[in-house]
């Protein structure tokens, strides 16, 4: 079963939409809608780290506002940091940040729950504080394209198609590589069908997204080419699965999060892995709050927005990650991410009222819940 | 002297000769173990000989202290007193660490295992093999398959199975076969069978017996006497923190092990 489900719920959201409105599936819908999704995707992959232990991090909205917040400060003129500096700070902030939950949960033994939602008040406070003293009610104006272009900027067409290229390689090569060692070893191996489905699926859906990225969107200037945001969300979702399914590391996250006394016993040490788990989450929020900030243009104490965490732990747990710990995929939260972009986007598209959209967001939350612990019972960690 | 040279179960009584020298043949040998939390004395004078190759059941009422002993053999806590021989040279065993080294696995009643892990991810859980760093599946998936099929484990279908979907008796198996695999020569079972139906007890009776004839010694504790006169070559009995017997498993009965884990004495011989 796996993921099927939920795609099966995207693919009929998308029909449903592109149905009641037809600008739905345009160009420029989508490539903002990816844009809208990224968002919630990294939100979502820095709960999974949480959620695989069986924790929680209920700061990780507010600090994404703070790593944007850092990021828009120091590239600011007052300030003049390299971009790469300021992204930098802002990205080590989040994580100690969340390392330092990491240590309070786990020294002092109390329930991350609610140390982060302390934390929450806390770095919201503190980001407010940040705001109104640096700019004087102001807030952050973004005066560096590069933190603009993380989600405005675009690849152009020629490295849109090279990259949708190499993507669809670099799986092909890996799958096969894989089967064939597999074989050679004289173990059992999918049915090889298998492999041609998913990447003739893989290929249909790239192409598809490649052609449209790469079609005119602009209405007086050109704008084509895939935002770079995409291959982004990519190349962080390719390390993250790969240390969690090819490494020890990552096979210790699912035995914490699946049994933590055995894998105490096992000789796994326990505690630290859990506060490496908040860093990462830390990390991964800061990344999140660098895309959050371009997309704003800019980070002020008016728009700072609380429900940026519900939609963190809503991308992880709509795209099948459990709440219980033990089990999820980074590959979750895209889907959940992308999800919550179409119907938010679409929604507005179809011209519901936003007070709809959290309805609407709750019920697909909750939806998504209740068929994850009725239908889910995967047989096989390694696909 | 804890077994009779009359083939008869003895009372070995609340003292033990500390001084007598250990059987270097035996895989391990306690002679006067005592533990004691506080003023209660959870075990006094613990005489005991595991042979390597055989199995041995380690039978009591609650509250004898079997589950203290194997926790003093797992390094689980350190006895207050007495001394404990492995392959005939004295040892200490301060954690259970020390003891995985020397050989020692214990599979306590809960199995340690992680449910949402396949069965080759629970066999390697914390010994993992790596080739630069990335885990080495295909390696770990062959011995994990050799393993079980050494140890007769047919049951189950595929090593890549979540620990999830199997039954208490393959559960079992993966766990006591996570212990041989990791070289050991001695494996404690807590209770192996107590949550299992009739055909996985079975199952893992047979697995016991394997066990033994690949020269592993097998002590295991158990209420369940049906199980223990099915497997065990050897029978010790604890009463109120003492090891009252202990000897080959045709020196005793059914009635007078019951009498023995009831009262500590047989009334008469059997």
């Amino acid at each position: 079963m796996g993921i099927v489900p939920v795609l099966i719920a995207l693919v009929v959201l998308i029909i449903y939409f592109e149905v009641r409105s037809s600008v739905f599936l345009k160009p420029d819908n989508i490539t903002n809608l990816f844009v809208q999704a990224i968002i919630f995707i990294f939100l979502g992959m820095a709960e999974v780290w949480l959620l695989l232990l069986g924790e929680i991090d209920l700061s990780l909205g507010w600090m994404a506002g703070l790593s944007g917040s850092i990021a828009a400060i120091y590239t600011n003129i007052q300030f003049g940091w390299p971009w790469w500096l300021a992204f930098l700070a802002a990205l080590v902030v989040c994580t100690a940040i969340g390392g330092l939950w990491g240590l309070i949960v786990v020294k002092l033994n109390l329930p991350s729950f609610i140390v982060t939602l302390a934390g929450s008040f806390i770095l919201e406070g503190v980001l407010l504080y940040i705001l109104d003293r640096v700019f004087e009610g102001g807030g952050a104006p973004i005066q560096s394209s590069e933190l603009t272009n993380l989600t405005v900027g675009n690849l152009t067409p020629t490295w849109t198609w090279i990259f949708v290229i190499a993507v669809i390689a670099v799986s092909a090569a890996v799958m096969i590589f894989r089967e064939r060692s597999r074989r050679a070893a004289g173990l059992e191996v999918p049915p090889f069908y298998r492999i041609v489905v998913k990447l003739v699926a893989l290929t249909a859906v790239s192409v598809a997204l490649a052609w449209l990225f790469n079609t005119n969107r602009g209405a007086f200037i050109k704008i084509e080419g895939m935002p770079f945001a995409v291959p982004m969300v990519f190349g962080v979702l390719g390390i993250y699965s790969f240390i969690l399914a090819r490494t020890k590391f990552g096979r210790y996250m699912y035995a914490i999060g699946g049994n933590r006394e055995a894998a105490r016993r096992a000789g796994i040490p326990v505690n630290r892995y859990r506060v490496y788990a908040f860093m990462l989450g830390g990390f991964t929020a800061g990344i999140a709050g660098l895309f959050y900030v371009s997309r704003l243009g800019g980070y002020s104490s008016s728009s700072t927005d609380p429900s940026l965490v519900l939609y963190a732990v809503a991308a992880a747990v709509i795209g099948g990650t459990s709440l219980y710990g033990g089990r999820g995929k980074m590959t979750y939260p895209v889907v959940g991410g992308i999800i919550l972009a179409v119907i938010n986007n679409g929604l507005v598209l179809i011209q519901i009222t936003s007070t709809m959209v959290y309805v609407i967001t709750g019920v697909v939350l909750l939806g998504a819940i209740t068929v994850d612990s009725l239908a889910r019972k995967s047989q096989t960690l390694l696909k | 002297m804890s077994e009779s040279a009359t083939g008869e179960p003895v009372n070995a009584g609340a003292v033990a000769d500390s001084d007598m020298g250990v059987d270097p043949s035996m895989l391990l040998s306690l002679r006067g173990v005592t533990k004691h939390f506080g003023a209660v004395q959870a075990l006094r004078q613990v005489d005991l000989d595991v042979p390597a190759g055989q199995v041995t059941a380690l039978v009591g009422d609650n509250g004898a202290g079997k589950s203290t002993l194997i926790k003093a053999v797992a390094g689980i806590w350190e006895p207050s007193s007495g001394t404990m021989y492995w392959q005939g040279k004295k040892i200490d065993i301060h954690t259970p660490k020390e003891a995985a080294l020397l050989g020692i696995a214990t599979v306590y009643q809960d199995l340690a295992l992680c449910d949402n892990l396949d069965i080759v991810a629970n066999m390697y859980l914390g010994f993992e093999s790596t080739k630069k760093h990335v885990l080495d599946e295909i390696t770990m998936e062959k011995r994990t398959q050799q393993t079980l099929k050494d140890l007769s484990v047919t049951t189950v279908h595929s090593v890549r199975q979540l620990v999830a979907s199997l039954s208490g008796g393959q559960r079992q198996s993966v766990a006591v076969a996570r212990a041989v695999m990791r070289d050991a020569k001695l494996v404690i079972m807590d209770e192996p069978t107590a949550a299992l139906g009739v055909s996985q007890t079975a199952q893992v009776l047979a697995l016991i017996k394997t066990l033994a004839s690949r020269g592993i010694g097998v002590l295991v504790i158990s209420h369940n006497l049906n199980d223990v006169f099915e497997v065990a070559d050897r029978v010790a009995v604890m009463y109120l923190g003492t090891l009252v017997s202990s000897g080959p498993v045709a020196n005793y009965t059914m009635s007078s092990t019951v009498e023995l884990i009831t009262t500590g004495v047989v009334s008469r011989a059997a």
